[in-house]
């Protein structure tokens, strides 16, 4: 600032003083002070609750921070917590989550990039037409179509199992939930590149075209360097999406492969036993840890992400 | 045939070689085979196989032939159960709706205010939407622990008669839930309608400004019917998100305390797997169909049907 | 009718200096002109008049009030946007009864100012329409229109004919000039279009990096640029500079092996001297046929490339060493390869100082 401030007496001259204090600013900020409240105290009840020891949940305040701050029920969560089958902790299901993330998102991306590809450059007769079928059933409830699939993987695995000669399951086992994943992100990913895809200038298509780049060349050499960044946008939404899940995972999976939400649900849901809510507290941190780490760390890119799913869908 | 003989003299060019139709694009097409599968065996085909199989008497499995005609949607609408979970889903939806979109907008319209911290404040009513309902559910779940959570601490900072234990009442159960899901989704349709906000452009709010029309005013009788293409896209969204509701449930109460509350994705998931009844699944999935149709097609009506008058 | 005075206006974006302290003073009744390339302040500086953007330092009068703190609405100013600004969801009438509504307005009262608006605008037919139904040209009326209801006496166009296309811009420019002259309102008017700017404006105020370069009439900033970049800045084709050096006594200026009597030569910042300079000659200054034997300055040329632009042809061709621009009639039948006479009056064209670039 080059000047000193102005004495009200003087003329206006320079920026209009602005008193902090205006009723509108109380207003503005203390309601955002109070929505941020709401929205932070579920995340600090958590916190704290998975810090404290028992006796002081039972006879202490939910708010309070710990007194006496042990890390005992997150070592408990993590390992011995029991789901009314086994006490093994949530860590297996940690694991299994881990072998269903990481196929799921491989091939549900490697898929739909492909597809949004297809759809955006290689045009053919009735592509549209299918792409508007997948859209559309976006908005089917999964519980419509769910029972059909159970049948369709089993009856899948029975015959691969027929074909290679070995006993291949698909139902009730991580390669059916991957597949079923596979489709279920296949709508929103398949819209999210090809809605990418058409932006990039035909120009460019043309010419590698006339170069003499066939289908696979343009994608592996050209759209697959450009687009990086919507790639990193679907694995957040993905990985995400996939995580959370727990319909599925109840459904396609047996209880030894059970996905990490539906591990934490019968754990902290489960009858038997003395409830010890600082352990359900931490399991509950623990699984939700993995979403929280990806949305702080990628910042704007988790926005674009549902934002890009959202304004098209 | 007497069609191609007639082509051939009609046209000779075709006689020159040209490449068959289908194998035109070829690999394009088999690269899409994925999709096409998705989109037709899996999106249409099994939803036809499930409304087919409502009107069958199907029970422990499948009966394709045992053909009842509505019986099965006679029975559902006959079932307390069924009943408690529409009139929960209504109750849930409305106010939900009703709900994301004020508390969305009202932050939205804060946060384009030009404030400080705005990153801050978005981070913070978003970041639940990146935890699972399952989660969503077990935190809220304690929170409103009657003996320990909020109404416990009330209670015991002197105010004895202090009662806020919606989870355990069976007549305002479901808002307990509400107020789990309104905090887990509400900052998603915030980020919705702040885009919209700011894809506004910012000469209508400088001529707003020379015309001396105050704030409020502006966003009531121009902004907001300037925003109504993405308000419907977020009523579209919530709507769906609505009628999926299940994990939230099953995480905090459990349909419980008895049956109220209980939605009809839980009702749907337990005939099919747990109760052996398929045929009532498959009628009440029918019927989750069903309501989002209702939903879905005035919307697609007005977005895509629209453009034609353009 | 209102007088409008800028006094030492500073804007400041963090450490970016927008604005440096920027004096203006406009009379009651004229149009002003802010011409520019883009990111040269103008549209700012317009924002800054009309109270849309905070200022650093410096004051705003309008009609002899200090208006610095004043909001928009308060300081009896109407403004029209580039893209128009239209509220989509309202008629045209409501458009333009909005704000006089809000403002408690009697009822009668907004509609005789409607009704008057609708009639100079002559956009009565349209009243009962949404903007989505109207087209380019209509919408910029309506906008002016919705500054025109609200009957003050300062209008500010930021680039209103930008959105438009060539034919419909030239139009609606007569039609603005032509509001002008009945309503006689003190207007500013912001654009990068040179043409609007001379064909419009009593006076143009040319802008670059947030610092003015020069006010004055059409003519004057057409004639008499006060800098070389005000030089190059106006007119098309642009100007033809030589590099060299002004003789002693400034009789002569030397560029190259030419020699440029400077006979008659108007200085602006006392008798010319010995220093090196800029020479412009404009392409329009050069004569060519018979009357070029009386000019003082003389050359033969040859002919490099024709454009032909039907009302008139540019020559494109090399003097002095640099490549040089003239134009000639466009019935001339002139072809690449020619020799021709060419001639002009050094002492019509600008001097530039060599290192402040400032008229000599």
């Amino acid at each position: 600032m080059t000047d000193t401030p102005v004495a009200l007496s003087a003329a206006p001259r320079g920026t209009k003083p602005r008193k902090r204090l205006t009723p509108t600013n109380i207003m503005l900020y203390g309601t955002l002070f109070v929505a941020a409240l709401y929205y932070l105290l579920p995340l600090y009840v958590m916190m704290v609750t998975s810090l404290k020891g028992m006796p002081e949940i039972r006879f202490g305040n939910v708010f309070a921070p710990p007194v006496e701050i042990t890390f005992e029920p997150w070592v408990k969560a993590w390992a011995e917590a029991c789901t009314g089958i086994n006490c093994d902790g949530l860590s297996r299901g940690f694991w299994n989550s881990v072998q269903i993330l990481v196929p799921s998102v491989v091939i549900s991306i490697a898929i739909a990039s492909v597809n949004g590809y297809a759809l955006s450059l290689w045009k053919f007769k009735g592509s549209e037409v299918f792409f508007t079928i997948l859209i559309f059933g976006a908005f089917i409830p999964y519980q419509v179509m769910i029972y059909p699939i159970v049948i369709l993987l089993r009856e899948a695995g029975e015959g691969l199992s027929l074909i290679t000669g070995t006993k291949i399951r698909l139902m009730g086992s991580i390669w059916g939930l991957v597949i079923v994943h596979t489709i279920f992100g296949m709508p929103i990913l398949t819209l999210l590149f090809r809605n990418y895809f058409a932006s990039v200038p035909e120009e460019l298509f043309k010419a590698a075209r006339v170069d003499g780049a066939g289908f696979w060349q343009i994608y592996f050499q050209i759209m697959l360097p450009m687009a990086l960044p919507i790639f990193v946008v679907a694995i957040i939404l993905q990985v995400t999406g996939i995580w959370n899940d727990f319909l599925f995972g109840v459904i396609f999976t047996k209880p030894d492969t059970y996905p990490m939400t539906v591990q934490l649900n019968n754990i902290v849901n489960s009858v038997q036993g003395v409830k010890e809510y600082n352990v359900n507290m931490a399991a509950t941190m623990l699984t939700g840890l993995v979403p929280l780490i990806i949305y702080f760390a990628s910042g704007k890119l988790f926005v674009r992400g549902i934002a890009a799913g959202a304004v098209k869908g | 045939m007497a069609v191609t003989d007639g082509a051939d003299v009609e046209s000779p060019r075709t006689t020159t070689k040209r490449p068959n139709r289908l194998f035109k694009n070829m690999t394009a097409k088999l690269a899409a085979i994925p999709m096409i599968f998705t989109a037709l065996v899996v999106f249409i085909g099994c939803t036809v196989w499930t409304i087919y199989h409502s009107f069958t008497k199907s029970k422990l499995l499948p009966a394709p032939d045992k053909w009842v005609g509505l019986d099965q949607y006679e029975r559902l609408w006959s079932t307390r159960r069924w009943l408690v979970s529409i009139e929960n889903l209504a109750i849930y939806g409305i106010c939900s709706l009703v709900l994301s979109l004020l508390i969305g907008f009202v932050l939205a319209a804060l946060l384009d205010r030009k404030i400080r911290g705005e990153g801050v404040f978005r981070t913070i009513f978003l970041y639940p939407f990146a935890l699972s309902f399952v989660v969503t559910g077990l935190v809220w779940q304690w929170i409103l622990n009657p003996q320990f959570g909020i109404q416990g601490v009330v209670q015991r900072w002197g105010w004895e008669s202090f009662t806020f234990d919606p989870l355990n009442n069976p007549s305002i159960v479901i808002y307990g839930i509400l107020i789990a899901g309104i905090w887990q989704g509400s900052g998603f349709i915030m980020v919705i309608l702040l885009a919209g906000l700011r894809g506004i452009d910012e000469d209508i709010w400088k001529a707003s400004r020379v015309e001396g029309i105050p704030v409020w005013k502006t966003y009531i009788f121009i902004v907001v019917p300037m925003m109504r293409p993405i308000f419907v896209t977020a009523l579209v969204l919530i709507a769906a998100g609505i009628i999926k509701v299940y994990d939230l449930v099953v995480a905090q109460t459990s349909g419980g305390p008895g049956i109220a509350s209980e939605v009809p994705a839980k009702y749907v998931i337990e005939k099919m797997f747990q109760a052996q009844n398929l045929g009532q699944g498959f009628a009440a999935s029918t019927m989750m169909l069903l309501s989002v149709l209702v939903v879905l097609i005035p919307w697609a009506y007005l977005e895509f049907g629209g453009k034609g008058r353009d | 009718m209102t007088n409008i005075n800028v006094k030492d206006l500073t804007l400041e974006f963090g450490a970016v200096r927008v604005l440096d302290k920027l004096n203006i003073d406009i009379q009651e009744g004229e149009f002003l002109v802010l011409l520019g390339a883009s990111g040269c302040g103008k549209s700012t500086l317009l924002n800054c008049i009309a109270g849309l953007l905070d200022i650093t330092d410096g004051e705003i009068h309008i009609g002899g009030r200090n208006v610095t703190w004043e909001e928009p609405s308060e300081r009896g100013i109407g403004m029209v946007f580039q893209s128009y600004a239209l509220y989509p969801q309202m008629s045209v009438e409501g458009n333009l009864s909005f704000g006089l509504k809000n403002a408690k307005v009697p009822k009668p009262e907004i509609a005789k100012r409607v009704a008057r608006a609708a009639e100079i605008l002559q956009i009565e037919p349209l009243l009962k329409r949404k903007p989505a139904a109207l087209s380019g040209g209509q919408r910029q009326r309506v906008a002016i229109g919705r500054a025109l209801v609200r009957d003050v006496d300062v209008f500010l166009f930021d680039e209103p004919l930008s959105n438009l296309d060539a034919k419909l811009r030239a139009d609606l420019r007569v039609e603005l000039k032509l509001l002008h002259q009945k309503l006689d309102n003190t207007m500013i008017y912001v654009t990068h279009d040179q043409v609007e700017a001379m064909t419009l404006a009593d006076r143009i105020a040319i802008m670059r990096g947030g610092v003015v370069q020069q006010i004055a009439s059409p003519s004057e900033v057409y004639n008499r640029p006060s800098n070389k970049y005000v030089a190059g800045f106006i007119g098309s084709p642009t100007i033809n500079f030589f590099e060299g050096s002004i003789t002693d006594g400034g009789g002569e200026f030397l560029s190259a092996d030419m020699h440029f009597p400077l006979t008659g030569y108007d200085a602006s910042q006392g008798a010319l001297t010995a220093r090196p300079a800029w020479l412009g000659i404009r392409p329009e200054s050069v004569i060519t046929g018979t009357d070029v034997d009386h000019q003082p300055f003389t050359a033969e040329i040859t002919v490099e490339l024709v454009e032909p632009m039907g009302s008139d042809t540019l020559i494109y061709t090399t003097l002095a060493g640099i490549p040089f621009r003239f134009r000639m009639s466009g019935k001339a039948s002139v072809a690449a390869g020619d020799a021709l006479k060419i001639g002009f009056d050094p002492a019509q064209g600008s001097l530039f100082d060599k290192s402040t670039e400032n008229r000599l």
